[in-house]
């Protein structure tokens, strides 16, 4: 489209998508993002992808029988959080939204952990400095600042650019192509780029925002927005696990070397709903689906490890075990996760309580007292 | 002893903060090489560095949402807000993430940061600088609200919020800035951060403030004095928690009360406070608790604002009628 004063628009061409494995699981390779996997690694992309597709399926399930309010689906998006998970250092820290089940899975947090905040039970069950793992931000976008003011952090601490794996550290935030629309998103490009923090903008381009499709977010590939905030943004194949790996890979190793932010946008497909409470019929057809169906970020490394004899039928029988295993367990302990204490949350507020909390505390306790004295 | 204005005295404050603790950061608009646009950061940047001394880029929500980061990092960010206007852009990571990290952690997390608001009106400013919104963050869960109204004040506890392991709003009474000057005993022990004082003993009728109306009401009691009225005056200094102690302990003395705030009376502290005062003094009260304020309207320009804040005569006024029930 040409403006008749502004002269033509940017390149509308659909951008190249950086890809290492097709979806017939044909590996193709990338002059810049590239990289060779040992046997276990592939492997564990796939046992890793089977588990967490799992535990979500598993806890979609738990929500329709009414064991959790509420469940933010991952189904399609196993590859993009695992290529991104895996890319991390123990160092390194994730701040992530509520749809991150597979990076929280790499960061070695307990599936049933993940379970409390939609159960009810707690608001994010896990320590993050046990896991270098921020809770789960509802509000989309909010926690891009918290990741670009932790990676400000990093660089004060000396530990980028050192050389040492040990030390140099690159944090990523994880969010939405809705969450691209929010200022605090845009605002934390700002900051990144302003300070060179740092920070990873890891982007999960899966098409929709609830029921809001891309073309309403963004003219433009959201890759490219990154240009206009001064840094590197690229897009990658989000249902190719390789791919996302070896690009993620890079864009960490260049924050941890000091070279600043990049945008990675994985462009992928939510195949499940927004939510347990969502019903994508309403908005989405059904063909869409099934093209992306025949882009399984599963089935195509599947096809991979088979062909190069890296896999059998006793192989993928043998993870499938696990993952019974994995599911038999969630519904197991879902049930056991710890209530939570009611009049603890007056002790939550601040560090240092206040009289008033004190006094409130106090006056709860007295009338649950009031009860067992009648009873 | 060194006289001081609250502006000096914030700024050695900050100072002496950062002197302290290498993890104490200050971060905001123009706080660098500008000095702030109130020079409450003047100098700290030349002695600092730019790593411990941040100029931001313009954007409210930015500024606080870094600094969560930065505080999750084992920082210890103060933010400025330039003025009180602009920490509405700021209100979601202030409300939603800051107030919230502590419990939504269940404790595991502190999120320890000052932000700091220059506060209220009277300096003749253009819209969106005259606000007063404390009662907005003392209604949230998981805030501490402070502010000082004398140098003194604000010398010790600008350092004691830094110190704080919760997160404390720091409103700055901006009309004192420059105007409230006094002697500050640098090394004298320090107030109770959490406490609000007794500032002028009286016998007949309480009044309270805090930040820019102290001063109105210790003025009130000097002419409501030569009537031959002894007004008690009682600067809160903490917004949240509330230190109502000395306020009953007076109320049952007085029998009379009176809360002076810049802020829209409605669903302000001082509804806040006769709610409270009602509930604990009710028989010795000798009148209702009544409230001046600013009225329920947008701050308004500049050549009419000594209208909208509670001025002299206006809590003369209020007093008055404390005695006419």
């Amino acid at each position: 489209m040409t403006d008749p004063v502004f002269g033509p628009a940017p390149d509308e061409d659909e951008p190249e998508l950086v890809q290492l494995l097709t979806p017939e699981g044909e590996r193709v390779h990338h002059p810049v993002f590239d990289l060779d996997f040992s046997a276990d690694q592939l492997r564990g992309f796939y046992r890793d992808m089977v588990l967490v597709r799992r535990l979500d399926i598993e806890a979609t399930a738990l929500q329709r029988h009414g064991e959790l309010g509420l469940w933010p689906q991952l189904l399609g998006q196993e590859a993009a959080q695992i290529g991104a998970g895996r890319a991390m250092r123990p160092q390194d820290f994730a701040f992530p939204t509520y749809r991150e089940h597979g990076v929280a899975w790499c960061r070695g947090i307990d599936p049933v952990r993940l379970l409390g905040l939609f159960r009810g039970t707690d608001q994010g069950g896990w320590d993050p400095k046990d896991h270098n793992f921020a809770l789960y931000s509802i509000v989309v976008g909010a926690h891009s600042l918290h990741a670009t003011g932790y990676a400000m952090g990093v660089q004060r601490d000396g530990a980028v650019g050192t050389g040492d794996p040990e030390r140099d550290t690159a944090v990523m935030a994880c969010f939405g192509d809705g969450a691209t629309s929010q200022g605090d998103v845009n605002e934390s490009l700002v900051f990144a780029a302003s300070y060179n923090a740092p920070v990873v903008f890891f982007c999960q381009n899966n098409q929709w925002a609830i029921s809001e499709p891309l073309e309403r977010q963004s003219r433009i590939p959201l890759y490219r927005r990154a240009h206009g905030f001064g840094f590197p943004g690229v897009r990658v194949d989000g249902n190719d696990v390789l791919a996302t790996h070896a690009v993620v890979q890079a864009a960490l190793q260049r924050a941890r070397d000091g070279q600043g932010p990049t945008f990675v946008e994985a462009y992928t497909y939510r195949m499940g709903a927004h939510t347990t409470t969502d019903d994508p019929t309403r908005y989405r057809r059904s063909a869409d689906v099934d093209q992306w169906k025949a882009k399984d970020p599963i089935a195509r490394l599947e096809a991979y490890l088979r062909a190069e004899g890296l896999a059998d039928d006793a192989y993928v029988a043998g993870i499938a075990d696990e993952a019974d295993e994995l599911g038999v367990r969630m519904r197991r302990v879902c049930h056991e996760l710890p209530e939570p204490v009611a009049r603890d949350i007056f002790d939550l507020v601040h560090v240092e309580t206040t009289p008033d909390l004190a006094a409130q505390q106090a006056a709860y306790d007295a009338h649950v007292a009031s009860f067992a004295e009648v009873l | 002893m060194v006289t001081m204005t609250v502006a000096k005295a914030l700024n050695a404050g900050l100072r002496k903060a950062l002197e302290g603790d290498d993890k104490v950061l200050v971060m905001g608009e123009d706080v660098g090489t500008l000095g702030g646009v109130f020079r409450i950061t003047d100098g700290l940047q030349k002695d600092f560095g730019d790593d411990r001394v941040i100029d931001t880029p313009l954007a409210e929500s930015g500024i606080v949402g870094t600094a969560v980061g930065l505080a999750l990092r084992g920082y210890r960010p103060v933010v400025e807000i330039q003025f009180d206007g602009f920490v509405y852009p700021a209100y979601d990571q202030i409300v939603c993430q800051v107030a919230r990290f502590h419990f939504r952690s269940q404790g595991r997390v502190k999120v320890p940061m000052v932000i700091r608001v220059p506060y209220g009106g009277g300096i003749g400013a253009v819209e969106h600088h005259s606000e007063s919104p404390e009662a907005q963050f003392v209604h949230t869960p998981g805030l501490k609200v402070v502010t000082c109204s004398n140098p003194a004040d604000a010398y010790t506890m600008i350092q004691q919020a830094i110190a704080c392991d919760d997160p404390v709003i720091f409103l700055e009474p901006k009309r004192l800035y420059h105007s409230a000057k006094a002697d500050v005993d640098e090394s004298a022990p320090a107030a109770p951060l959490w406490e609000s004082r007794v500032v002028r003993p009286g016998t007949d009728v309480t009044l309270v403030g805090y930040g820019p109306t102290v001063s109105t009401c210790l003025d009130v009691a000097t002419v409501a004095g030569e009537e031959g009225r002894s007004v008690e005056v009682i600067d809160l200094r903490t917004l949240s928690p509330l230190d109502l102690a000395p306020v009953y302990e007076s109320v049952r003395r007085t029998g009379r009360l009176v809360v002076v705030h810049e802020a829209h009376v409605t669903l302000g502290l001082g509804a806040e406070v006769a709610a409270r005062v009602t509930e604990e003094c009710f028989h010795s009260l000798e009148a209702p608790v009544l409230r001046v304020g600013g009225y329920d309207t947008p701050y308004p320009a500049a050549r009419i604002e000594d209208m909208f804040l509670p001025d002299l005569d206006r809590v003369l006024d209020a007093v008055d009628r404390t005695f006419g029930y």
